[in-house]
């Protein structure tokens, strides 16, 4: 991802837009920066964001792990599996392209108003780009591989333990990479619903009362939350895939 | 005893099946060593995939006495680059379900024999391609084969190394007591290892001449006039070969 210092210097470029933009266009739609700092520390201090902030990663956490822990078993196996591939393919084509989101109403009926139809939609979006990657990645490993396993008497399950599951972790951790911008963005409609906690939550809340500080607090937070995502993504690579030259 | 009679092979190309080898018949005693040369796209893999059972041919049969356990090495090697030169060399046995202290034990064993102490948490990625050719003879020896089907595994290195591993390949041939079946496009390769020699013609690859070699295993053999009367008739059969197909 960079250097501590790099990610450092993105960040004061950032702020220092942010100021530049804020002043230029002198509107109370975009508060200066140093104010949004002072509130996020505020209110981190005091505890009150720190409740929104974990119970926001929370539903993006485990709507990711839902997703990965259905989509790349399938995945592996769709593209691994010819025949798999050929009948499960035209499903994923054409149920890929769907604004999932709008399935909510759907999703409020099955499983209520609770955590879990947050959580479910979050999944149900980022399950799809998981799989589709996992899919390609297992598609598309070199031949010689399955040759070489088949020349040490590999049966199929083996072929999975020891080639085709570890040749596609690469781009399954792409995938993840892109999911967690997904589900952050997704956490924004599924907590301005049904619910007085999140992130998404206090966007919605302080647009309602105009109140914009605390709007870009949450979307700071948002910013932060997905931030501690990618660093903890890189953590999880760097030990999965030790053998791909960095 | 390894018994090759009439085999015939075709791809499908585009619904179109195309011949691949023809009429292939030789025979390769136990414990002996054969190369098979011939130019590229002639089907020598095609030939050894058919051997090892990686492809089945469409006529004719393969018959090898006993069921013998077979080790391979496949063009590049064939080694996985997410596993450690230790967790490739011990796959086979890891695939064969044997216990931890048996793999651990036959994996060390073999890292010395191959010079590869030091080596084992390395990824194929960090090693030279000299050493990566040593981790897959490892590896197709941790199973104690009977007989090693080797796909040009040494097409990829320089002249020095390439001297140096065939050495070693002999001494793996003589010190263990297997049948060696190596397809090559050297002829100087195929003259040092192979005490029997198959030459095919282009594709369809047929058998052009099998040269028998009895002077093949003796370290000292590629210095003796005989190792160049031998490389010169290789060399002059496959030349009539390409003058052939040209008129």
């Amino acid at each position: 991802m960079g250097s501590k210092r790099d990610i450092f210097i993105a960040a004061l470029i950032l702020l220092g837009l942010w100021e530049l933009s804020a002043l230029l266009l002198d509107s109370i739609a975009l508060p200066e920066p140093w104010l949004v700092v002072k509130d996020i520390g505020r209110k981190l201090a005091d505890g009150s964001l720190l409740d929104d902030l974990a119970i926001s990663a929370a539903r993006a956490l485990l709507g990711i792990l839902l997703a990965l822990t259905a989509a790349v078993p399938l995945g592996l196996a769709v593209g691994a599996e010819e025949s798999l591939r050929r009948r499960i393919s035209p499903f994923i084509y054409l149920l890929y392209p769907i604004p999932h989101v709008v399935l909510l109403p759907l999703i409020i009926i099955l499983f209520g108003i609770g955590n879990f139809s947050k959580i479910f939609l979050i999944a149900l979006v980022v399950f799809f780009q998981i799989l589709v990657t996992t899919r390609d990645a297992a598609k598309d490993i070199n031949r010689n591989y399955f040759y070489a396993m088949q020349t040490l008497g590999a049966s199929r399950w083996q072929m999975y333990v020891h080639v085709i599951m570890p040749a596609s972790i690469p781009k399954i951790m792409t995938a993840m990479r892109i999911s967690v911008g997904t589900s952050v963005a997704i956490l924004f409609f599924v907590e301005s619903f049904a619910t007085t906690r999140g992130l998404g939550y206090i966007i919605m809340d302080s647009w309602g009362r105009s109140d914009y500080v605390s709007l870009y607090t949450g979307i700071g937070s948002m910013a932060m939350l997905g931030f501690s995502f990618y660093l903890i993504l890189d953590r999880i690579e760097k030990r999965l895939c030790r053998w791909t030259p960095s | 005893m390894i018994n090759v009679r009439s085999v015939n092979l075709c791809f499908d190309h585009q619904t179109v099946a195309r011949p691949v080898l023809q009429d292939i018949s030789f025979q390769i005693p136990p414990y002996g060593s054969c190369a098979i040369i011939g130019p590229s796209g002639c089907g020598k893999t095609s030939l050894l995939f058919l051997l090892s059972g990686l492809l089945q041919p469409d006529s004719g049969e393969i018959v090898i006495a006993g069921t013998p356990n077979c080790g391979t090495i496949l063009q590049n090697f064939g080694l996985f680059p997410w596993k450690t030169v230790y967790q490739n060399i011990g796959l086979g046995l890891v695939l064969q379900r044997k216990k931890k202290s048996f793999i651990q034990e036959r994996v060390t064993r073999l890292l010395r024999e191959m010079g590869l102490g030091g080596f084992e948490e390395h990824y194929p990625g960090q090693l030279s391609g000299g050493m990566q050719q040593r981790v897959a003879l490892a590896r197709a020896l941790a199973t104690e084969p009977e007989i090693l089907f080797m796909d040009e595994p040494l097409s990829s290195l320089d002249a020095l190394t390439r001297e140096r591993l065939q050495n070693l390949i002999l001494d793996v041939w003589q010190a263990k007591r297997i049948t060696a079946v190596l397809v090559t496009h050297s002829i100087e390769e195929a003259v040092f290892l192979g005490r029997r020699i198959i030459v095919l013609s282009k594709r369809p690859g047929r058998i052009l001449r099998i040269v028998d070699n009895p002077g093949a295993g003796e370290p000292d053999y590629r210095q003796s006039e005989y190792f160049f009367h031998q490389c010169g008739i290789l060399r002059e059969t496959l030349k009539g070969e390409e003058n052939g197909q040209q008129t």
